[in-house]
């Protein structure tokens, strides 16, 4: 156990060493990685705070019930109860024919038309609103209501918010292409600081095989460097996005305060931050462990 | 102990470095190995530290069967033996007591542990005095025994030396083999390669010679 820790004490110490070693080149690559990650960290971010800010925008997410002309009274009835049964509705209102056509009349330019008309042509509704906004269920809302024999046609009125979500959809994929992408460039940057190092290492390498190295001793601090590496490229895109979000807030806060909407973006959540740490972290040790494993096999001692 | 018995050594191009050599060395003897330069010591050498590996024959050192050895095991053979190499394989980049404390990192000591050991090392070859300095700054003769220190602090039991006399003049050489009969007076197992004519003279020891990779004496 003292022999487990005191190796792993000294690879990680022997770590730090060479990364303060070569303060230039470690800045460098750093920076790099750090670069690499604040471009998709960053999308992410923005995609989040679109989707809050469309929330605000699309308020009460609602559904128009159109019942069929020849619904009675009963039947509106049974619908209304029904509804106050339904544990996805938070709350309807009944629009009869007569009030939907007296609204329409003072609303429209068409007034005159209608009252040509024989009869009303317009059906009785329900206007409600979901307990949950999420598109999705709207959407099973809507399926669920659209089966009742008394409803002739449910419309929902935040489509375009559905659209959004579909766009935010698109984008994540995107952003998880371009964080496919960038994690290579991360692996493959770790990959070749490592491999220079290795090189420059031969001797140390050699010598300690041949006193009685495990391959395990002289990997570990390489892919402790390469972790190291990574989590502080990862940190480093983390202030890259505070910094960020920080100046756009600024401008934003002046142009939302013309709509008077009080609305700050978001950072990413601690969970988010922790897994963009970590990740970038594996990433680091990823890189390191491919080359040792590459370059070991060169390095036997002579 | 070492036990060679009907061992070829056949580098990759073709020549045959050591011809059916067998010998024993009991655990706590002392011996020189000598021979013309080419003869095969170094490779003789090699072998017991498992940095090469027969061809064909069996290699026993400490009742473990070195030419059957898996490669996982082969660092745990190596931290049993105390190893100073022809070319010496210094590591300039560091000062003498880190270079003598290297063994013990691989080995797992706690630094304030090895601290200690190291500082026993260098004060068994004279070199505490210097354990801040740079390898660079050494003498011949100094280096040579910070070589030493390195091999012995890990306390191993057999002690294996290829040329630890190499350049060193007659006073000097002498010193060391001094230090190196002590370490057999404490039951060490002492095994050194020399085509050094007069630390041959000056022995009482077992002497191997190699003829062209055979064993004649
Ligand atoms: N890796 C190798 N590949 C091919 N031949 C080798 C290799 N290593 C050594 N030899 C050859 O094996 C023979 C024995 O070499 P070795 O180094 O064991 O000799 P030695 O007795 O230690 O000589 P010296 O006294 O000069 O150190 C030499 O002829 C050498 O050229
Ligand atoms: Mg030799």
């Amino acid at each position: 156990m003292s022999a487990w820790l005191s190796h792993h004490f000294h690879a990680f110490a022997l770590a730090i060493k060479r990364l303060a070693g070569a303060p230039f080149g470690s800045l460098l690559s750093i920076g790099v990685i750090g670069i690499a990650f604040s471009l998709p960290a960053g999308i992410y971010v923005m995609l989040e705070n679109l989707q809050a800010l469309s929330g605000r925008f699309s308020g009460a997410p609602q559904l128009s019930l159109f019942l069929k002309l020849e619904t009675n009274q009963d039947q509106v009835a049974e619908l209304e109860s029904r509804l106050k049964q339904n544990p996805n509705v938070a709350s309807f209102r009944f629009v009869s024919r007569d009030q939907a056509i007296e609204q329409f009349r003072q609303g429209s330019e068409l007034a005159d038309v209608l009252d040509g008309l024989a009869r009303n042509p317009l059906p009785d509704a329900f206007v409600i609103t979901a307990k949950t906004p999420s598109p999705e269920a709207l959407e099973g809302l809507r399926a669920e209501l659209g089966k009742l024999p008394q409803v002739e046609h449910v419309q929902v009125d935040s489509d375009w918010a559905r659209r959004l979500d579909a766009l935010l959809k698109l984008g994540r994929l995107a952003v998880l292409m371009l964080a496919a992408l960038l994690s290579f460039s991360v692996v493959a940057v770790a990959f070749n600081i490592i491999r220079l190092q290795i090189l420059t290492m031969r001797d140390e390498i050699e010598v300690a095989k041949l006193i009685g190295a495990t391959n395990r001793f002289i990997r570990r601090p390489f892919l402790y460097f390469g972790a190291i590496q990574g989590i502080v490229g990862g940190a480093v895109a983390w202030l890259i996005i505070s910094l960020a979000i920080h100046l756009i807030d600024e401008q934003l806060e002046q142009l939302m305060r013309l709509y008077e909407i009080n609305f700050h973006l978001y950072h990413l959540s601690l969970e988010d931050s922790l897994s963009l740490l970590l990740f970038s972290a594996w990433l680091g040790w990823t890189g390191a462990w491919i080359s040792v494993s590459n370059h070991f096999r060169q390095i036997e001692p002579r | 102990m070492i036990s060679f018995s009907q061992v070829y050594k056949r580098y990759p191009n073709g020549f045959e470095a050591l011809k059916n050599v067998g010998f024993t060395l009991e655990a706590g003897e002392m011996a020189l190995i000598t021979g013309h330069s080419g003869a095969g010591k170094t490779t003789l050498l090699r072998l017991i530290a498992a940095i090469e590996r027969p061809t064909s024959g069996s290699i026993i050192i400490n009742g473990q069967n070195v030419s059957a050895l898996k490669s996982g095991a082969i660092p745990f053979l190596r931290r049993n033996l105390g190893l100073v190499f022809q070319d010496q394989k210094i590591l300039f980049d560091r000062n003498v007591f880190n270079n003598v404390l290297l063994p013990l990192q691989i080995s797992g000591f706690s630094s304030r542990a090895a601290t200690g050991r190291v500082r026993a090392a260098l004060d068994k070859v004279g070199l505490l005095g210097k354990e801040k300095a740079r390898p660079i700054t050494l003498s011949g003769g100094e280096q040579q025994r910070l070589c030493i220190a390195r091999a012995i602090v890990n306390r191993p039991s057999i002690l294996i030396a290829d040329e630890p006399t190499a350049n060193l003049d007659a006073d000097y050489a002498r010193d060391i083999m001094d230090m190196f009969r002590s370490f057999h007076q404490v039951g060490v197992t002492v095994f050194i390669a020399t085509h050094d004519a007069e630390l041959l003279g000056s022995t009482q020891q077992r002497v191997f010679t190699l003829d062209h990779g055979e064993l004649t004496t």
